[in-house]
């Protein structure tokens, strides 16, 4: 088996693509301009950036004046929950999420709690699948803001969110989700979706790191979370990130071209990969069998810790993440396999590959043929291992 | 987080893994559900500590401590070997990232709770030579700190 390397971890942050560099390079080069100014170099910027937000908006069925920049998912998680919360906080203080989201999302709602907010978190099934009944029976007349995240990060898992996004209609609640997951990787569009407000993050689809974009739906109303000289129509302040915005709407374009065909191959290269890990002694697979990103594969190893296997993946070249507490920084495995009923010590044994579209049947095979090698030998020095 | 490059050389070439089938010394700490169980062999003769072996479950950190306390009292007498604290295991090791520093307790704690069941086995009480050795709890509810 010759060492090669394989980067399988495209869920914590994607490779630059041709096309993102290619429209970022100008204004990093021979063109700059602050899009507010008004001399000819400085509108070529603004028109930069205008062609950038009206592709975004096409590519997930929104219009541009939809479309806020930030400075990538995490910020827009937090200006739609936080500023959803001030905009409706008179008319109750209940919101609801669920149990896997990001910490993007989870923290930001954690926030709120010492202001006077009531906190529901929905559970998940197994699969890591939010029950939509559980989101009705959960809706109280004070229940102002839910946001359920569309595709998990840590097991690939998609919510439905046109059902549960119209059980919040029905009751007159704005509805955001974390798509930061989805967009770039699967169809998103935001009618279908009956979403008010969706997040998504460029680095995570080819674009480059440190932008991404909030949706919010024309009628509905958030107060700014950055204020400043009122960019972004007033909404959120900050000189535009040209070079970024541009790379984000030419990697996003391009991600959703190459979609069908991308997808199909991913999920012939994850079907393989699955078929080869699960061949594997007391090994599961994570989240759920169909309705799941195509180029996520998550397993957990019985008997040995994750961080040890991302380790020796690491010595044979392979890029892979686990959320096992070593990995976290903190002694509890990811939240997200707690809350789909795994055992601390079974959660401890995870390992998240998420696959990029340039991934090679070849590529699999290594990884699999790595992985049954390492999980063998931490089984070896596991005393927890009878085998 | 960073590793040094010998923790990382002891958790990829781990020294003394394995078990010892005539050990007369054998502790376990850790627990699974925070994620590192080691578990310690030894063979005492005349209370010097001749021949050690580990088994580890758990992250980088507590594979290469546990590593190195095997190196650290391999050939030591039983009053050598628990002067060990995890400070110098730690040291041993050049250092590691402060979320990881528990794993080092948890090898002098291995360790100690190897020549504390040496100790049982003789019927002596190891608890005034030894000290206390948190034992090994499957079957309750333990929070990890
Ligand atoms: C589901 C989800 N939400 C939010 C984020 C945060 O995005 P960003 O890294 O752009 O801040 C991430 C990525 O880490 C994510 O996976």
């Amino acid at each position: 088996m010759q060492k090669r390397f394989v980067y399988a971890d495209n869920a914590a942050t994607s490779p630059l693509s041709k096309e993102a560099f290619d429209a970022m390079k100008p204004w990093l080069t021979e063109k700059w301009g602050n899009p507010s100014s008004i001399y000819s170099a400085a509108r070529d910027a603004r028109k930069a950036v205008e062609m950038a937000r009206a592709d975004i908006a096409d590519s997930i069925g929104a219009k541009p004046e939809e479309i806020y920049f930030t400075s990538g998912g995490t910020e827009a998680d937090n200006w739609a929950i936080k500023s959803s919360a001030k905009a409706f906080g008179k008319k109750g203080r209940h919101l609801i999420t669920s149990a896997i989201e990001h910490h993007a999302v989870s923290s930001s709602m954690e926030s709120l709690t010492s202001e006077g907010f009531e906190i529901t978190v929905l559970p998940v099934d197994k699969y890591g699948m939010v029950s939509p009944a559980d989101l009705e029976k959960a809706i109280r007349p004070d229940t102002i803001f839910i946001s359920i995240m569309l595709a998990n990060n840590e097991i690939g898992t998609i919510q439905p969110i046109e059902e549960l996004a119209e059980i919040a209609k029905k009751h007159n609640i704005p509805f955001h989700t974390d798509a930061v997951q989805a967009v770039g990787h699967i169809p998103v569009n935001v009618d279908e979706l009956k979403v008010d407000m969706l997040s998504m993050s460029s680095h995570k689809f080819g674009g480059p790191q440190g932008v991404g974009a909030l949706y919010i739906r024309k009628g509905v109303r958030i107060p700014p979370l950055m204020h400043g000289g009122g960019h972004e129509r007033g909404r959120r302040s900050g000189t535009e990130n040209v070079a970024g915005v541009c790379g984000m709407a030419a990697a996003l374009k391009h991600a959703v071209e190459i979609m069908p065909e991308a997808n199909a191959h991913l999920k012939h290269i994850s079907d393989r990969l699955f078929d080869k890990l699960l061949q594997i002694p007391y090994t599961q697979a994570t989240g759920h069998p169909e309705k799941r990103l195509p180029g996520t594969v998550s397993v957990v190893f019985n008997y040995i810790e994750g961080e040890s296997i991302i380790l020796l993946l690491d010595s044979k070249g392979i890029s892979a993440s686990s959320g096992s507490a070593c990995t976290s920084g903190s002694l509890d495995p990811s939240h997200v396999l707690l809350a789909i009923g795994l055992p601390h010590e079974v959660a401890h044994g995870s390992v998240r590959l998420s696959l990029g579209k340039d991934i090679t049947e070849e590529d699999a095979d290594y990884i699999a043929e790595s992985l049954t090698e390492v999980v063998d030998r931490l089984r070896t020095m596991s005393p927890l291992w009878k085998g | 987080m960073m590793y040094s490059d010998k923790v990382l050389d002891h958790f990829q070439n781990p020294r003394n893994v394995g078990e010892i089938e005539d050990a007369n010394a054998v502790g376990l700490v850790g627990n699974a559900k925070c994620g590192d169980i080691m578990q310690m062999f030894m063979k005492i003769e005349d209370d010097k500590i001749v021949d050690v072996k580990f088994k580890t479950f758990g992250c980088g950190a507590a594979v290469a401590t546990s590593s190195m306390a095997t190196e650290l009292v391999l050939g030591k007498t039983i009053d050598e070997a628990l002067q060990l604290t995890n400070r110098a295991v730690m040291e041993a090791l050049d250092g590691l990232p402060p979320v990881k520093v528990h794993c080092s307790v948890l090898a002098e704690q291995a360790i100690r709770a190897a020549i504390s069941d040496y100790y049982k086995r003789q019927g002596i009480d190891p608890e005034p030579i030894v000290g206390k050795i948190e034992e090994v709890d499957h079957d309750h509810e333990i929070a990890c700190d």
